[in-house]
């Protein structure tokens, strides 16, 4: 049903065709992924084909030239997959790691990164965090010297989505002395390069998405891997990190609605004392409480997509959904998993799965912690 | 080439269904729609047609205002534009066939495909009396399918009950598909943007000259009766044995 102004009739069919696809080419398929701890590589040449990467970008770029709401759509969707891993990694690809080349990059750069990796050819990754240095970001230690032509890279990233297969990444570090917000850069480094070394990390879930540490030893760049503004890289990063808060805001209210789905379908079905579970007042009032939350998250979620899609950027408002949505999709999860009992903990169901998945909604892109110092300087409350 | 694929909207299979409060129909509130699963086999041929020797695809279909959903999603797969015969009106095979007809006259085509039958009513009707509407050949329940534009000749796989047959015929003809003959393609996103300005041309029965007296009527619908629950006989094996050989014989009358 069209969902005024947010949602049309086209992004309903568009709803309605990645769900079908979802259930046809990833539903199926997803638990040897996360068995393999990897996604196939031809699912990104699959989604390109069908039309279903970049689906916000221009054409021009490569991509298929829908609004922010259609890639809400496609968070929300990939979502019903019953894995995190996969949408997570996808989301990097098209929401993370690619949209500060489409903003700040040259037409070579676009030519070179942004349009193979809309094409499903080239795997992006994003290098903030450190060893050292999470959330954190002006105290980044990977350090970027000119040199000749060109620049030298030496230092560490880790957690790093899609980098053990990434072909490129895009990477912040520091090329000036001044400590603070001020000395950083953003490079598009080719990992084919002497001198990057990877090694993988295993996780507790999201597990069909790869992860690595990446070591950088004197890794040569040439002049032309700069992105964007020298010393701005700071503020391009915190740019980008917007979208990426709001995107995963967007997959955590799919991954809670399949799950109340799961729930709720269970509890009407099951029979308990010759009762089903929703004849029971707990369970209802406890379903009743589940879609109470998540459509409180939807609605802040969406309000504040709305605005970013016509570029009014809050980074309060998007803090607060990103942190509302984490924590109401572990909190609905965690429900839905005690409404299956045993069937929810065994992993013929796919609850227990996401109920590891989503634990990572409250850690990456920004912990809870992180959205709540955003919020609380916001509002003004920690200078006063 | 010119090719009409006839659509019809039905519920969604996974759709729980519910009679009406009159027991002559299901109601049809909070069901999700779907174009029939073999229209869609149909709809993806005519693309491949289409695709091979060029031409122009039509989608045409029946029914309330809700059936927009299924022609937009026929013109998001690729169909160039659309003809709605809007009618509330609930119509027999006969007046169906005759409403596509009067459609299929006035555009002209060399080819008209649909689906073997609908999944709601299974009547599997609308084809070929569609065929017999407008004099031409039909072949139904294809399976694999060749076009030669210049003969202008189908040559078509049927499927029948443990084997298959092969059919010639000339053009223009009606084909309906059988499962099997494709895999639908999915509407990509700027097919989906696009669809939005594709023209739909909307027609009334009165338009074609289609009236709404039916030859048959649904007179009852109900759903499947629950089945009882087994019995369980119990007591000395010598006398539930002989219980069991006298159900078997005078109730179930298996034996």
């Amino acid at each position: 049903m069209p969902y005024p102004p947010y949602f049309t009739a086209e992004h309903d069919l568009f709803r309605q065709t990645v769900r079908r696809f979802v259930e046809q080419e990833i539903t199926p398929v997803v638990a040897q992924w996360e068995e393999v701890g990897e996604f196939p590589r031809d699912i990104l040449r699959r989604m390109a084909e069908l039309g279903f990467l970049g689906v916000h970008y221009p054409p021009e770029v490569g991509g298929q030239g829908g609004d922010y709401f259609m890639a809400v759509v496609l968070a929300e969707e990939l979502a019903r997959s019953g894995a995190g891993g996969f949408p997570m990694a996808l989301a990097v690809q098209t929401d993370m790691a690619t949209p500060p080349i489409w903003r700040f990059g040259t037409a070579e750069q676009i030519a070179r990164y942004l349009i193979p990796a809309l094409k499903g050819e080239k795997l992006a990754c994003l290098g903030i965090t450190e060893p050292d240095h999470g959330s954190d970001v002006a105290g980044i230690e990977t350090r970027a010297r000119r040199e000749g032509q060109g620049w030298l890279i030496q230092g560490s990233k880790t957690f790093i989505t899609n980098g053990p297969r990434a072909d490129f990444m895009t990477l912040v570090a520091r090329t000036g002395d001044t400590p603070g917000y001020h000395g950083l850069s953003l490079f598009l480094v080719d990992l084919d390069l002497p001198g990057v070394v990877r090694t993988r990390l295993d996780k507790v879930g999201m597990r069909s998405s790869d992860t690595a540490l990446f070591h950088f030893d004197q890794v040569r760049v040439p002049q032309q891997a700069l992105l964007g503004e020298e010393g701005q890289g700071f503020y391009h990063i915190m740019w980008e990190l917007q979208g990426e808060r709001l995107i995963s805001a967007a997959g955590a209210l799919g991954s809670a609605q399949y799950a109340y789905d799961i729930a709720c379908d269970y509890a009407k079905a099951r029979k308990l004392f010759d009762r089903s579970l929703t004849g029971f007042q707990v369970i209802a009032h406890l379903l009743a409480e589940m879609a109470t939350e998540i459509e409180a998250a939807r609605q802040l979620t969406y309000e504040t997509a709305w605005n970013f899609a016509r570029g009014t950027i809050s980074a309060k408002d998007i803090a607060l959904a990103k942190l509302v949505s984490a924590r109401m999709v572990n909190w609905v999860v965690d429900r839905a998993v005690q409404i299956l009992g045993g069937h929810g903990y065994v992993a013929d169901w796919p609850l227990e799965r996401m109920w590891r998945d989503v634990r990572l909604n409250r850690i990456g892109a920004g912990t809870d912690e992180i959205m709540k110092e955003i919020i609380s300087q916001e509002m003004g409350l920690r200078n006063s | 080439m010119k090719i009409l694929v006839m659509v019809k909207q039905v519920p969604d299979t996974a759709t729980r269904i519910r009679i009406n409060s009159d027991g002559t129909g299901i109601a049809t509130d909070g069901i999700k729609w779907i174009i029939n699963p073999y229209d869609e086999f149909a709809l993806e041929e005519a693309l491949r047609l289409r695709e091979k020797f060029g031409g122009e695809v039509v989608a045409v279909a029946l029914g309330p205002s809700r059936v927009e959903e299924a022609i937009r999603q026929s013109l998001a797969m690729g169909a160039d534009r659309a003809v709605h015969i809007k009618t509330e009106a609930e119509l027999d095979a006969s007046l169906v066939a005759e409403a596509l007809g009067a459609v299929a006259r006035e555009e002209g085509f060399d080819l008209i495909l649909t689906g073997k039958q609908a999944v709601d009513d299974d009547a599997a009707q609308v084809g070929a009396r569609l065929a017999v509407v407008l004099g031409v050949p039909q072949v139904t329940v294809v399976l694999k399918l060749e076009v030669d534009a210049e003969s202008r000749r189908v040559r078509a796989e049927r499927e029948l009950e443990g084997a298959s047959e092969m059919v010639e015929a000339p053009l223009p003809a009606v084909l309906t598909a059988q499962r099997g003959l494709n895999e639908p393609r999915y509407p990509t996103l700027p097919n989906i943007m696009k669809a939005k300005r594709k023209p739909v041309t909307v027609k009334t029965l009165e338009e074609l000259g289609v009236g709404t007296v039916l030859q048959a009527r649904v007179m009852a619908l109900t759903l499947p009766s629950e089945r009882p629950a087994g019995r369980i006989l119990e007591g000395e094996p010598e006398e539930t044995v002989r219980e069991l050989v006298r159900l078997l014989h005078e109730e179930a009358k298996v034996l």
